[in-house]
């Protein structure tokens, strides 16, 4: 199984869902191998092998940083903000992953490929377009059937897709056996998008895990609330509609805080809009987040909302029902499809988005109310439920192919 | 007589920690006591000491015809007492020459003056009053920071028993007169202005080691020379910096003390000319008359106007979130809070927020401590907002 990032190496929900995956998998006896650009090793579920290419030294290898060599990687292109004289940066990335990307990618394919080129498996698993390259030369190399999952489209994440990146990602949708999509909505997109034959896409919605903590009682009225953005700070997830959204709640409840964490490449302009908003007394800017700063703002959050332009899925808006915080998310996701109790918005329409927002805000009980129902709709996503269809798939192609 | 006015403006602000969103609501502290400590001995190492000791020589050796200005910000007093007493003393032994004239600030290095008059009347009573105590006299000199002047600052200033004013030699301000004599505030006749010369101050503080100047290397000579030709025909020649330029901005190894070292003595080679305090050169020098002056200038960039530290909508939703609070501190004017509220005013915080490039951006690096000015205003909104929290837990 090939992926670009694994804990505690992380820059967004992909890592996660690769740990939470391969562990159910494991669990149902089978064996996985997970390669990625970079792992730390002492993550790995029982059952699991961690692996990563050898350094070289080559301009497109890996580069030498804090006395590792390591492989840097991103899915996204986008310049990564410099720290500053205190050697800090709100804007700054995870520091998972480098610039120059398509070279990385395909240097990753290649020294991939070799370091699996001994080892008997039967079936090829590659996580979204980063992995095509790897996926293609070892199914050249092995022959095995080749199954990619799609957790994201580069027609995702932006108004203009890179050609580039694009092509390697029809390319392997059009090469592999099986396609599992994160959600009904991405499927649809792949066989529109890709021209990729409907019955070759399987969806399987994510799973998400129960928190370690217990749950926080939702708030009561009185209280300050707290309305949370979660996510990379991008065209796709919609930041600029819910900074247009909190502008106009705020006009009518002047003591909500909005806060959006999260970095990417629309930060600074997300900033600037906030400031000719004159909104900056209520928005808080928390840079990337991840372990327990990321549980403690989940905790202290009285809605999630999720207006992404186009979101396969939206884990973000899983991991706040979980633990009891309700949601509003765009109807452009794969997570409205699974939550039938969530406020679902146009992502685009920041007067209605605003108008459910202070509904939400102004109701404690709706809020209970849409929370509790919302986390027995998500009882049945599950990781053990999820790797169960993919081990059928799986099953199915070991049979079926050699 | 022909004048040379010298002014240095010291001052250093009280930057804030990285003070991430999951801290508010802590309380502070706000301010990163160790790096503010470390720059503070560091520019006193580079500047204050060898400087101050530099200026004492040259008064000295001079027999009082070396004479110059300068100004301390309320923030420098308060790093100095809390933690350099040692170059507090040096400041005072200058002010025990009687060559030393003093001049009036607000406390906290604030743009009050254009957010809230009120307060901007306290900080500068208050400033005053510092002065007074630590430097044995009450200035009688203004100058606003960073150099904002209008006819209302000047009325302001007048109304709090100000004789003379600085302001920048701006060429809107100026249109085609000279910025080598004393003018009178439109609105306060009996004041004067002493205008800043651009050209000359700014081949010190900012030319002075630029390799690629036409007048680079700059000699105390020449640049007496230079002095003689702008105050040919008598008048006042006024070179407003940061005293920071000597060591700190400009390094000791460019030859910057080496400089002041010589340039009195190349000054006063010149039969008649003379040095003079603000206050001196306001008296002894004829006026030019009414100078009006209706919208605000500074001294800073290119621009000459408010726009380093309001330009930009970030700046200007921090300093008016900010002054919003005044209302909630209410008449509290002694307390913990009016204090930090205060200290937040410094415009520092509103300079690194600055998004301006080139150039001035330049300059504007050279005293950041932050990666980006959307960093300096997250950080500073969030510091601000847990100071909120805490102004209104204590409203009454």
């Amino acid at each position: 199984m090939f992926g670009w990032e694994f804990p505690p190496r992380l820059s967004g929900g992909l890592g996660r869902v690769c740990q939470a995956l391969t562990g159910a998998l494991a669990r149902r006896g089978c064996r996985v191998t997970f390669v990625a650009p970079t792992v730390a090793g002492d993550e790995a579920p029982a059952g699991v092998t961690l692996l990563s290419p050898p350094p070289t030294a080559d301009a497109t290898g890996p580069r030498a940083e804090g006395g590792r060599r390591r492989w840097s990687l991103h899915p996204y292109r986008r310049r990564r903000p410099s720290s500053g004289p205190a050697g800090w940066s709100y804007l700054a990335g995870d520091g998972v992953y480098g610039e120059d990307l398509m070279a990385e990618v395909e240097g990753f394919g290649e020294r991939a490929a070799a370091l699996v080129e001994g080892e008997d498996f039967d079936v090829i698993y590659g996580h979204d377009w980063m992995t095509v390259p790897a996926c293609l030369r070892v199914k050249r190399l092995k022959g095995r059937p080749y199954v990619f999952h799609c957790h994201s489209l580069e027609y995702d994440r932006g108004v203009f897709p890179d050609d580039e990146i694009a092509a390697v990602e029809r390319e392997g949708l059009k090469a592999a056996d099986v396609v599992i999509a994160v959600s009904r909505y991405t499927k649809e997109r792949i066989v529109r998008l890709h021209g990729i034959a409907e019955e070759k896409v399987v969806v399987v919605h994510n799973g998400v895990d129960e928190p370690a903590r217990p749950l926080p009682a939702v708030r009561g009225e009185g209280e300050e609330k707290v309305v949370l953005f979660l996510g990379r700070v991008t065209y796709q997830k919609g930041p600029e509609y819910f900074v247009e959204a909190a502008a106009r709640v705020l006009g009518e409840m002047p003591e909500v805080t909005f806060v959006m964490a999260g970095t990417g490449d629309l930060l600074p302009r997300m900033v600037e809009r906030v400031a000719e908003l004159k909104i900056g007394r209520r928005f808080r800017f928390t840079g990337f987040l991840e372990g327990e700063d990321l549980e403690r703002i989940l905790s202290e959050s009285d809605l999630l909302v999720m207006p992404s332009v186009s979101e396969p899925f939206g884990l973000a808006a899983l991991e706040a029902l979980v633990r009891g915080v309700p949601v509003c998310v765009s109807r452009t996701s794969g997570v409205a499809e699974v939550v039938e109790s969530a406020v679902k918005v146009d992502c685009s329409d920041a007067a209605a988005m605003a108008g459910r927002i202070v509904d939400l805000l102004r109701d404690p009980a709706l809020r209970r109310e849409m929370a509790r129902k919302a986390r027995e709709e998500i009882k049945g996503l599950t990781w053990e439920a999820a790797s169960g269809r993919i081990m059928a798939v799986l099953e199915g192609l070991r049979g079926g192919g050699a | 007589m022909p004048a040379v006015c010298l002014y240095f403006q010291a001052h250093q602000p009280f930057r804030l920690r990285r003070y991430p969103y999951l801290e508010v609501g802590k309380g502070g502290p706000y301010e990163d006591e160790a790096l503010n400590r470390r720059l503070l001995d560091r520019v006193a190492r580079r500047c204050y000491l060898p400087a101050n000791d530099l200026l004492m020589g040259l008064i000295d050796g001079h027999g009082g015809r070396f004479r110059f200005s300068l100004s301390l910000s309320g923030c420098l007093l308060d790093q100095l007492e809390l933690w350099r007493p040692d170059v507090l003393e040096s400041f005072r032994a200058l002010a025990g020459t009687g060559a030393v004239e003093f001049l009036g600030e607000t406390d906290s290095h604030s743009l009050a003056f254009v957010y809230s008059p009120r307060e901007f009347v306290r900080q500068v009573e208050d400033h005053a009053g510092r002065v007074e105590r630590l430097f044995g006299h009450r200035p009688v000199t203004f100058r606003h920071t960073e150099l904002i002047y209008s006819d209302e600052v000047a009325a302001a200033a007048g109304d709090l028993g100000f004789e003379a004013i600085l302001a920048e030699g701006a060429p809107d301000l100026l249109g085609r007169r000279t910025a080598g004599v004393p003018y009178r505030p439109a609105a306060r006749p009996r004041m004067r202005i002493l205008l800043r010369n651009a050209r000359l101050s700014d081949d010190v503080a900012f030319r002075f080691s630029r390799r690629d100047w036409e007048g680079y290397p700059l000699t105390a000579e020449r640049y007496a020379a230079w002095i003689r030709g702008a105050g040919a025909e008598g008048g006042v020649v006024n070179l407003f910096m940061d005293y920071e330029t000597f060591g700190e901005h400009q390094w000791e190894e460019t030859g910057i003390f080496a400089f002041l070292a010589a340039l009195p003595g190349e000054v006063l080679k010149g039969d008649d000319w003379v040095f003079a305090t603000i206050r001196e050169a306001a008296c002894l020098v004829p006026d030019g008359g009414e100078l009006p002056c209706p919208r605000l200038v500074s001294w800073a960039d290119q621009e000459r106007d408010l726009s380093a530290w309001a330009g930009n909508a970030m700046q200007r939703d921090a300093l008016e979130t900010l002054y919003s609070l005044e209302p909630l501190i209410g008449g509290r004017f002694d307390s913990r809070l009016h204090g930090t509220w205060r200290r937040l005013q410094t415009s520092d915080h509103f300079y690194y927020m600055s998004t301006k490039g080139r150039g001035d951006g330049e300059v504007h690096g050279y005293f950041n401590p932050y990666a980006s000015p959307h960093d300096a205003y997250i950080n500073y909104m969030n510091v601000l907002d847990d100071f909120a929290r805490e102004v209104r837990k204590e409203a009454p």
